[in-house]
């Protein structure tokens, strides 16, 4: 099915609008605020905090756990179960491993790491702008990181590949392919990419490529963001 | 070609290449990646000659040798104390590092150091696994009684400090409280009374507020002579 133009009227290649801010939970030793559209994503981080049950700890490095949740009020009408879930845990889990090889867990051995991420109003790509304020929240936590982590979701709408589809382009009728990436930007690494649905090889290359570019992006609005919190205390 | 590309005292974002080039070395909270040199931790740029390091704006606690610090006594066993000092495992004061004083067998150690105690103690040695030893036998070193304990980020501590104590020196002088600042980030304060207690709070959690700009020692004496004044009101 044709996919002509963007409900919303943007480009093919173009994210949504983003806002970024560090240091939104006075408590937490590190948070970020993450919006892209009409997604909200906060992430707060604690720790290194003790591990209990003592068997998951790790003697060499610390463990790191993310937590997602989608606020009951926050889809677009239908009230979201509240509580755990096995969509929450599978996405936690995949955070986990987005962050895994970016973190240096080294330094606290024995700990544990806490990223708790909230989403008080979606749109589609939850899990990419949570990750993107997970990074954020982790690096003004002062963690060393060997890069920030950018997320954002590409993919298919009817016959034309797109990045950073909201809700009404997922829920397309001639159906749509969400690939939610998450890469370094300085190297473009991946650590991350969840394909659902079927795609060519052909456009799976050309939805990558609008992704990494709509990183890139983002990377420029998370680094101002970082940046920011210190130029205010400057004045 | 070697060539630094961010200035002295730029703030870094983890990810952002510092330096391209063989000539430079990282140092503290940078690291190598092919020819160029990455920050690893949010902070500002100090580039010491070759060595290209950054000052850490945030993050927690990590012990050394020889540091001394604020701890809290939370555990003991029968020869040992453990202590919290703002890291993830507890620390241990062992029986024959804790005093000076002969302690008789089946003493209680409550006596001498109870839980809930605040001490100014030093780490004598840190192993990979996290495991601290503390000691209390150096000049200074002892059990604080009564005041308050507050806390920074540990990387604010040296601007709390300031050029040879200048600036805990102005605190102390300004507010007739006693203070003592661990490495750890923890600050102890003892005053004469409740609202000079607060008012030397305030000018730590002001210096851990502005301690990447200049001019700080001038602030935070004009602040405490501000509200010095409505104390004594």
């Amino acid at each position: 099915m044709k996919y002509a133009k963007r409900n919303d009227g943007r480009k093919f290649d173009e994210p949504r609008q983003m806002k970024a801010e560090v240091g939104v939970i006075k408590n937490a030793v590190g948070s970020a605020k993450f919006q892209i559209g009409k997604t909200i994503a906060i992430a707060a981080v604690y720790g290194p905090n003790d591990v209990f049950p003592k068997f998951l700890q790790k003697p060499d490095r610390a463990i790191l756990r993310c937590s997602y949740n989608m606020m009951a009020f926050s889809g677009s009408g239908e009230r979201v179960r509240p509580g755990t879930n096995r969509r929450g845990k599978e996405i936690g889990m995949v955070m986990e491993k987005a962050f895994e090889n970016v973190l240096d867990l080294s330094e606290f051995p024995k700990a544990a790491i806490d990223v708790f991420v909230e989403l008080p109003q979606t749109d589609a790509g939850t899990r990419c702008a949570g990750i993107c304020a997970a990074s954020l929240a982790l690096a003004d936590a002062g963690f060393e990181m060997k890069d920030l982590v950018c997320a954002v979701s590409c993919g298919l709408v009817g016959d034309q590949v797109v990045v950073d589809l909201d809700k009404s382009e997922e829920d397309f009728e001639g159906g749509a392919v969400d690939i939610p990436i998450a890469m370094t930007p300085r190297n473009g690494e991946v650590t991350l990419l969840q394909l659902d649905g079927e795609i060519s090889k052909e456009e799976l290359k050309k939805a990558i490529e609008f992704g990494r570019e709509a990183c890139l992006k983002i990377y420029e609005v998370q680094k101002e963001a970082l940046k920011a919190k210190y130029k205010e205390a400057k004045e | 070609m070697s060539k630094l590309l961010v200035e002295e005292k730029q703030i870094v974002v983890p990810g952002e290449i510092l330096a391209e080039g063989m000539d430079f070395l990282p140092g503290k909270g940078a690291f190598r990646e092919g020819e160029n040199i990455i920050a690893s931790r949010i902070g500002l740029v100090n580039a010491n000659g070759r060595v290209v390091q950054i000052m850490p704006l945030a993050g927690k606690y990590l012990p050394k040798r020889e540091d001394t610090v604020i701890g809290v006594v939370r555990d003991m066993s029968y020869s040992s104390w453990f202590v919290d000092v703002g890291y993830p495992y507890e620390a241990s004061l062992s029986m024959k590092d804790a005093t000076a004083e002969f302690i008789e067998r089946g003493a209680s150690l409550s006596d001498y150091f109870a839980i809930g105690d605040v001490i100014l103690t030093k780490v004598v040695n840190v192993t990979k696994e996290g495991n601290i030893d503390l000691s209390m036998k150096a000049p200074g070193l002892r059990k604080l009684n009564g005041g308050r304990v507050i806390e920074i980020t540990p990387f604010k501590i040296p601007r709390v400090v300031g050029k040879q104590g200048s600036m805990i020196g102005l605190i102390k002088e300004k507010t007739g409280c006693s203070l003592f600042a661990g490495q750890n980030g923890r600050i102890w304060i003892r005053g004469p009374s409740p609202e000079a207690e607060k008012l030397a709070t305030e000018a730590v959690y002001l210096i851990a507020e502005k301690a990447h700009t200049s001019g700080l020692t001038e602030r935070v004496g004009e602040f405490l002579e501000k509200n010095k004044l409505e104390i004594i009101k």
